[in-house]
């Protein structure tokens, strides 16, 4: 028999998790959990409900919440998807999260999934996972030892693997609001219109400065490598220069050459290098038809 | 301006189904909610490799883990380890040599479910695996099992008229192609499931499922138990889908929950989830169609060589009579006084291929229709001129010999679909683009495509003439009418249909009939739902039966009142006399005949005119009654990076002879042809070492309605005179056109032509890079 918790706190939850006698996981939405269940044919022996945490709900605007000390708009990890694409802040600051959380399964799904359960669970496909690479968010993590905060593109370290610590949570998710004019971009390239896991999926967040160059290029990139990641080639081929076909092959070029996609049950390794390099190609073609 | 009065009776109506109220409440219970006093669950034990000796089979762990389990393997069948189809190669369970991935080895029984499932991961199955025939390629190069240097063909037949070389010979230009087809899951919303209920070597044997064909799992389980027929009561609980998928595969799970109910004594059910259902249950055939055909200049067919290889997996289920309605198929709907066709069905170490909507005559025409436009392109003509010239028209022959009736509806159909459209125009202005060129910019890329298909109503050749269809009606108290027929609604209508078809032949009113459950203990054997066959054929015994059944109550009538029976009518429930006065109402009538001790059943059979003959050894003859013919137009959108494609919209235009029930009729076109683009384009089954790797909803790839085009239906309406009611099959005819059109339509805005099914955007880009890229058509433009 399994036993399940309802905490009534962080601190609570925290401490439940930390017990080794309970061997207990945390669950959110369970759209993932219960799906690897039955997959695996596993059972838990305790399970902690996090969907109560009033610490971990709600979407803010925090000044100098950041590392960087700008304004950031801070998500609860246990916020839906449902609530993250109707927010007003997300709508207007994070408007390729707000897009990214529409692509995640259909209503049913968006109404359970949450975002702390999308990057805790830590697929390769995971689709707020680009959007928050772009945007540079940080993770405020919550564990038996206290409070830590991690940049998100250090969160990952290897195909499933996460830098949580047993027992420790994700708590809130810091993303930096981006300064006026800069342009975000998203495509999910999934199995089919709903309900699709993504074979490819891209964000892109950057300024176009007076001069017409490209600054502060960040790709972020899901299901091209066993985790979720930047492109540091194509943002470097991006980086400083003017935006136009010549930067776009450039970059498209390095994109496919920076990636190791296999082949799976969903797509091909050729499918995934190919689609990537050109979607890293009409983002900043885009960007170059997009006036001013 | 005349009004266009509807006619009298149900028949072209759509009234609503009878078994819509409990199924949109959720009141309907399915095989998954039935729970009878003191059941077990069964769950079944399965052997991994596709090809292996079965060395040990222990159930101790099983049983020292939970003493009460009951575990069964081959050596507890009572009767033969054969699963009763067409050939014995089946095994109810594995017991030496297993041949495919998921072969089941030994079945449990527990209280629970969940603990039947962990019982059965307990049992140890030691097997050495041998080698294994994984694909077509590999079979063809020679099968352990056919002794090492040949295939193991589990059926061949071959058509031919006329004399094929001669024709290429004296042809301005032959053209070849080969064409390739997957695996196709059915996706019944309701997974397989039966309840076995012994009830003691005299009472015998009582089996619920969820099925197609009641009097095949009879059969099945008569021979496997070795009991008399009247002792064996197989009962069709409501079905949520087949797609043909319960037509064979029930004759497996039956059998296995019924082995497990004789040994313990008690009710077993057995449910499978989705993920075993996709692992171990068959599927729509791969093929391999290869094309040799002589052209004039003018297009005009005057040769077609024809090879057909399908891919059985390990046994033979009904692989024969797939492999026939292939073959009959393959040229598709054209005319050409010189073919031939020859197909094979090897096996290979997979789980075994079987029936699935359309039986084999979406592999072939799915070949024959992207010939055509092969053939078309090679010879500057558009997908339409190619068609129009070549199609089928009334009086003329088909490769078996046969005649084709007035009711040859292919040209009305391409045209109609065509003209809907504006095929020509539109197909050849894309055409005009791609040849003068496209900026690369992102913008998406519509195309547009045309498939014409015809599929065969009924059994194939003499099936019908063999079978024999037993249907009928009994009278009830008031009036009421039952419907006795072994003929399964899964989700079809079938139910609706028969009460329109009974209650017009009868002359009383819609609700005054009712349809018996299939239960063999209580209705005739019309015969498995299958083949497009019910509504033209037992729905024809049915209304035989509901004549004579009128005509007896209308002689009973006239005796009472002293009148002659001819002078009697029986309209909308009540007798009229010649003056149109009501002599008596139809219930009152009924009740007077039964009390005094009247027949109550009427039971017709059917019986092909003697003139429609089919010969199986020269595939000479009728091949099938009647042919509906369909006509897709469908249109698309490619992103030009990710080569996804969107069927935004697709016209169809059919000839069902007859829509009975026009809503349902629509229902049953709507519903074929999304399957058949899915197919074509999304539903993927990938393999390695001979097992499914997309085996669950996750990774098998249906369309969602977010992928679902919108759909104009035309009915085109041509009974046929070998119906009573002029009808013809309308259940497989849309899963043959589908698929090429939409690959046609990929094709007309991309330019790359995809020869194996799905055209997924992986296909497609490996395709472009292997250089399969058509040169755009601006002739003529
Ligand atoms: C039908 C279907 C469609 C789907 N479609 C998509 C899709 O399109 N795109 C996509 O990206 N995903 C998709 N998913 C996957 C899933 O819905 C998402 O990953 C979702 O965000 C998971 O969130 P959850 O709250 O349900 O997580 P849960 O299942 O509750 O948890 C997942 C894992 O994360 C852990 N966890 C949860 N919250 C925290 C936390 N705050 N801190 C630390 N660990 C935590 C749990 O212990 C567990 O290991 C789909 C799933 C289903 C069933």
């Amino acid at each position: 028999m399994s036993r399940a918790f309802r905490p009534r706190s962080l601190q609570e939850a925290v401490a439940l998790l930390g017990d080794p006698e309970l061997g207990a996981v945390p669950v959110a939405g369970c759209t993932d959990l219960m799906v690897l269940d039955h997959a695996m044919r596993r059972s838990h022996r305790a399970v902690v409900d996090l969907l109560g945490l009033a610490e971990l709900r709600g979407i803010r605007w925090a000044e100098g919440g950041g590392s960087a000390g700008g304004p950031v708009v801070e998500i609860g990890a246990a916020s839906t998807f449902s609530a993250i694409r109707a927010d007003p802040l997300v709508r207007m600051h994070l408007p390729i999260l707000a897009e990214a959380a529409a692509t995640i399964g259909a209503w049913q799904i968006q109404n359970r999934a949450t975002i702390g359960g999308n990057l805790a669970n830590a697929s390769p496909a995971a689709d707020s996972a680009p959007v928050l690479l772009a945007l540079d968010a940080e993770l405020v993590l919550v564990g038996p030892a206290g409070e830590r905060v991690v940049p998100y593109r250090s969160f990952h370290l290897g195909y499933r693997k996460t830098l949580l610590a047993p027992g420790e949570l994700i708590a809130r998710i810091r993303v930096p609001v981006p300064v006026p004019g800069t342009r975000q971009r998203f495509h999910k390239v999934g199995t089919r219109q709903a309900q699709a896991i993504s074979k490819v999926v891209l964000a892109m967040c950057c300024r176009r400065e007076p001069d017409g160059l490209l600054r502060g290029v960040r790709f972020g990139v899901g299901s091209v490598a066993p985790v979720p990641r930047r492109l540091r080639g194509a943002e470097q081929a991006c980086e400083g220069r003017p935006a136009g076909a010549a930067t776009a092959e450039r970059a498209a070029a390095a994109a496919a050459a920076e990636v190791h996609p296999i082949d799976d049950v969903r797509s091909t390794a050729a499918y995934r290098r190919e689609v990537l390099a050109r979607l890293v190609r009409r983002m900043v073609l885009e960007l170059a038809a997009d006036a001013g | 301006m005349a009004s266009t009065a509807a006619p009298p009776g149900a028949v072209g109506k759509s009234p609503p189904r009878p078994d819509g109220p409990a199924k949109v409440t959720g009141a309907t219970r399915y095989v998954d909610d039935l729970a009878l006093p003191g059941m077990w669950h069964g769950a079944t034990v399965r052997c991994p490799y596709p090809a292996a000796r079965l060395l040990r089979l222990d159930p101790a762990p099983a049983l020292a883990a939970d003493p009460e389990v009951v575990v069964l393997t081959a050596r507890d069948l009572p009767g033969p380890n054969v699963i009763q189809l067409i050939a014995d190669d089946w095994p109810v369970l594995a017991a030496e040599r297993v041949n495919h991935a998921c072969e089941p080895v030994a079945l449990v029984a527990a209280p629970t479910r969940a603990r039947a499932l962990a019982a059965a991961a307990r049992v140890v199955v030691e097997a050495e695996e041998l080698p294994a025939v994984l694909t077509l390629d590999e079979a063809l190069r020679g099968d352990p099992r056919a002794g090492g240097q040949q295939p193991l063909v589990l059926a061949a037949c071959t058509v031919e008229r006329g004399d094929v070389e001669a024709g290429l010979a004296g042809a301005d230009l032959i053209i070849e192609g080969s064409y390739e087809t997957g695996h196709q899951e059915h996706i019944y919303i309701e997974t397989h499931g039966a309840i076995g209920i012994w009830h003691g070597e005299e009472a015998g044997l009582e089996v619920i499922g969820s099925l197609q064909c009641p009097y095949y799992v009879h059969k099945a389980l008569v021979r496997l138990f070795g009991l008399p027929p009247e002792r064996v009561r197989v009962r069709q609980a409501p079905t949520g889908g087949g797609f043909g998928g319960k037509e064979d595969f029930p004759n497996v799970i039956c059998a296995h929950a019924a082995l497990l109910s004789r040994r313990c004594g008690r009710p077993v059910k057995i449910v499978y989830d989705r993920h075993e259902d996709i692992i171990a249950t068959t599927k729509r055939h791969p093929s391999r169609v290869r094309h040799r055909t002589g052209v004039r200049r003018d297009g005009t067919l005057v040769a077609q060589d024809i090879e057909v290889l399908l891919d059985g997996g390990a046994y033979v289920t009904l692989s024969p009579v797939v492999l026939s309605r292939a073959v009959l198929h393959a040229g598709g709907p054209y005319r050409c006084p010189n073919v031939r066709i020859r197909g094979r069905v090897l096996a290979t170490n997979t789980p075994p291929n079987g029936a699935f909507r359309g039986f084999g005559a979406p592999q072939t025409q799915f070949a024959a229709e992207r010939h055509m436009d092969r053939i078309a392109r090679a010879l500057g003509l558009d997908p339409l001129a190619i068609r129009e010239r070549n199609a089928y028209r009334p009086g003329d022959v088909t490769p078996t010999g046969q005649r084709l009736d007035a009711s040859t509806n292919a040209l009305e159909c391409l045209r109609a679909a065509a003209e809907r459209t504006r095929f020509r125009e539109r197909w050849r202005a894309i055409e005009r683009e791609r040849a003068r060129g496209r900026p690369d910019d992102g913008q998406p890329w519509q195309g547009i495509g045309l498939a014409l298909v015809w599929h065969g109503s009924g059994f194939t050749g003499d099936g019908e003439r063999r079978l024999g269809a037993r249907a009928g009606v009994r009278l009830l108290p008031g009036g009421r009418l039952e419907v006795l027929a072994a003929s399964t609604d899964f989700g079809q209508g079938t139910s609706a249909v028969f009460c329109q078809l009974v209650a017009d032949a009868a002359g009383v009113p819609l609700e005054q009939v009712q349809v018996h459950e299939p239960d063999t203990a209580a209705v005739p054997d019309s015969g498995p739902t299958v083949a497009s066959r019910t509504v033209m054929i037992v729905g024809g015994v049915l209304q035989r039966a509901a004549a004579q059944l009128r005509a007896r109550l209308l002689a009973f009538a006239a005796e009472r009142a002293g009148l002659k029976a001819e002078r009697l009518r029986l309209v909308g429930g009540q007798v009229l006399d010649p003056q149109d006065r009501v002599v008596a109402s139809f219930a009152e009538l009924a009740d007077a005949y039964l009390a005094a001790g009247g027949e109550a059943s009427w039971i017709a059979q059917h019986q092909p005119p003697p003139e429609i003959r089919f010969d199986e050894k020269t595939y000479q003859g009728t091949a099938y009654p009647a042919y509906g013919w369909c006509c897709d137009v469908v249109e698309v959108r490619v992103d030009p990076d990710t080569l996804a494609v969107r069927p935004e919209r697709v016209t169809i235009a059919a000839d069902v002879g007859r829509a009975i029930h026009p809503v349902l009729c629509a229902g049953q076109l709507e519903g074929g042809t999304l399957q058949a683009l899915a197919w074509g384009y999304l539903e993927e089954i990938k393999l390695e070492r001979g097992r499914y790797l997309n085996d669950r909803l996750q990774t098998y790839i249906i369309p969602t309605v977010l992928d679902t085009p919108d759909m104009e239906t035309i009915l085109i309406e041509n009974p046929t005179p070998a119906s009573p009611s002029g009808a013809k099959g309308v259940g497989e005819l849309p899963m043959d056109c589908g698929a090429p059109a939409i690959v046609a339509a990929i094709e007309n805005a991309t330019g790359i032509a995809v020869h194996a099914l799905p055209a997924s955007p992986e296909r497609l880009l490996e395709a472009r890079r292997a250089g399969q890229v058509v040169q755009p058509q601006h002739a003529g433009a």
